[in-house]
Formats: structure tokens, sequence, C-alpha cells
């Protein structure tokens, strides 16, 4: 029985599975705050992958679209093993977002009428509004640096907020615009380094 | 069919999503409305909680949405939708990484991308308030500066910061 537990704990698929969906369980915050807890795991405490290699890792993930999370498991899943590797690890860190919402949901469906619970939803609501505020400026005053920076959020913001214009226009125009500049522009002013 | 709708429209986040959860936050609520069955107030609620529940912010959409418009099976395909082109594009991108980094492409992309993520950041700010502007309180306002005060200039954990902020608008707003 032990054994069978012990030789269960060892397949990689299971601990795939778990590793993945404690850091869906646990990190709160999004995608940027998983980042060095994944390092953590996988290269110090797993010994999955080298250290180069998870920068590449994280390179590749935050350079794709998607959600930076399920890049990340779906690349270290894979690299361990192959297609499945990649589906469980994906899976692992979504599950606990799906069942804790669908928790919300039926409990807000139940005493979300209650008034105090009312307030409350004002309030985290203002809270939220404000760290995305300082999001905007914190994000703004890495990235923008100069007139075509600036035109080019102001823009993307104001098509969208005001004109309903959908998102995936904005991202599709700054990628074209971004392309033009470069091409014009090739003197190696890239706009401000991401972190 | 719902459950197809349910999965393209989801699927524009994993293709077309950069820059993090909040800078998807514009193209989550488009999402959303296209599917009606949330109000935006109901939905900044959402987006609200996520602040201080585990998970990507797109993932709790996806199976926001996709509950309350289908059910459990709807909330499954909705996530799905997230997760399937990430597979792809990681499993193109680990194929081909060495180009992929040094690609002048993806660079150039990307000059072009990050203001335009910073915009997206501004819309999100300008839906939530929509909400918060449907019965604006001395409160709420309050709540929005001190929080940008706090977890800009004082350092304080955005999650302690939202919770904190849910209890005084359980007392005052209540």
């Amino acid at each position: 029985m032990t054994d069978k537990l012990i030789t269960l704990k060892n397949n990689m698929y299971i601990q795939l599975f778990i590793e993945f969906f404690k850091l869906g369980l646990f990190t709160i915050g999004g995608g940027m705050a998983m980042i060095p807890l994944i390092q953590g795991i996988v290269v110090d405490r797993k010994h999955w992958m080298t250290e180069e290699e998870a920068v590449d890792c994280i390179a590749v993930s935050q350079g794709l679209p998607g959600v930076i999370a399920i890049n990340m498991a779906t690349y270290i899943g894979q690299k361990k093993k192959g297609i499945p590797g990649g589906i469980i690890a994906t899976v692992g860190v979504m599950l606990p977002s799906l069942i804790i919402i669908i928790m919300v949901v039926e409990l807000l469906s139940t005493i979300g009428g209650n008034k105090y619970v009312a307030g409350a939803l004002v309030g985290i609501k203002a809270a939220a509004t404000g760290l995305i505020i300082f999001a905007a400026y914190k994000l703004g005053k890495q990235i923008l640096k100069g007139p075509f920076q600036w035109i080019l959020a102001v823009a993307a913001f104001a098509v969208i907020a005001f004109l309903g214009v959908n998102a995936v226009w904005a991202i599709i125009g700054g990628i074209v615009a971004g392309l033009i500049y470069t091409k014009i522009k090739p003197s190696g002013e890239d706009g401000g380094e991401e972190k | 069919m719902i459950y197809i709708r349910l999965f393209l429209a989801f699927a524009k986040i994993g293709f077309f999503g950069f820059g993090g959860g909040m800078a998807m936050l514009p193209m989550i609520y488009q999402i959303a409305q296209d599917f009606g069955e949330i109000s935006t107030d109901e939905f900044s609620n959402l987006v609200g909680i996520s602040q201080v529940t585990p998970g990507p912010i797109a993932v709790n959409a996806a199976t926001y949405v996709g509950y309350c418009t289908a059910g459990l099976g709807g909330a499954i395909v909705a996530t799905l939708g997230v997760a399937v082109p990430s597979f792809v594009l990681v499993s193109l991108a680990c194929y081909f990484i060495n180009k992929f980094k040094e690609s002048a492409v993806i660079k150039g992309a990307f000059v072009g991308i990050r203001p335009v993520t910073v915009g997206l950041i501004g819309a999100a700010v300008i839906f939530m308030g929509q909400s918060l502007a449907a019965n604006i309180s001395a409160v709420s306002l309050a709540i929005v500066a001190v929080t940008v005060v706090s977890v800009g200039k004082l350092k304080i954990s955005p999650i302690a910061i939202v919770i904190a902020a849910g209890v005084i608008g359980a007392i005052l707003c209540g």
C-alpha cells in the first residue's frame, strides 16, 4: 500500500498536476505574481529545468498572448511529458479558479441581495478600480517614453473606452504600428523595456 | 450553438490577450457584453472579487461568464477557450525557441503592443468606473483614492487593501 502510494507520488503526471494545482490555488494577484513561484518550484525544488531553461520559458510565456500562468504550465508540462504533460499541468493550474468562481457565483446568488454584502462589493469594486488606476500609472511610467508610445496608448484607450471598438483591433493596430515604426526608425529606440 | 460561441469568444483572449490580466479586462468586458447574461455591474463585482481569490483573472472571468450563460458545461468550454490557443502557440514557440527569441518581427510587434496595453488598462478603469458611477458616493470615491495612495506610496499589499475596503463598504454602505 505504502509502496503503491510512493510510486503514485513519484509519477511525473501526478507531480505536474499537484504542483500546478497548488500554484493555481495559492497565487492571488495573477500571472505576474506566479512567475517567481514557478521558478522556485521547477528550478530549485523539483529540478525540472535549469535556470537558463526557466528564463527561456518565462520569455516565451510573456512574449506570447494568453494567460501567462497557462502558457508557463503548458511549456513546462510539455517539456517534461509531451502533450499529455502540458494538458495535465494546464488543467491543474486552471481547476482551482474554476471551482472557486463557481462557488462565488452560487454564494452571491443566495446572499448577494443582503445589504451588507452589497456594501462590501461596492468597497471591493472601488479598491479594485484604484488598483487598476495604479497599474496603468506604473506601466505607463515604464513604457510611455516618447510621442509614439503616448499616441498609441491614448488612441487605444479612447477607441475602446469611448468608441466601443473591439480591443482585439487595438492590439492588431498596435502590432502594425510597432512594425512600421521599427522599419522607419531602426536606430534601436524600442520604447522602454518591460521588466 | 452556445458552447461553440463561448469557446470561440474566449479563444480571442488566448490569441490576442497581451500584457497580463488587467490589460485583458476590456476584451473580457466586451465578451461578457456579447453574451448579455451578465450586467456590467455584476461583471465589475467579479473583477473586484478576483483581486482576492486565487487564479488568473481571465480564467476567473471565463468561468463566470460560461457558468452564468450555460452552467457547468459552459464554464468548462469557456476556460478551454482561454487555454487551447496558448497550447498551440506555446508548442510552436518551444519548437522555434531560438528563432522566437531573436525574431525582429516579434520585437517590432512588441514596440507597438506595449503602449497599447497601457491604453487597455486605462480603458479598464473606465469600465470599472461606469459601474461605480451608477450609484456614486463619497465612500467609494474615497476608497479609490486611498487605494491608489496605499498601493503606490505606502506599498501595502493589494489583497489587504481589497479586504479592508470590503469591510469598510459593508459598514458604511450596508
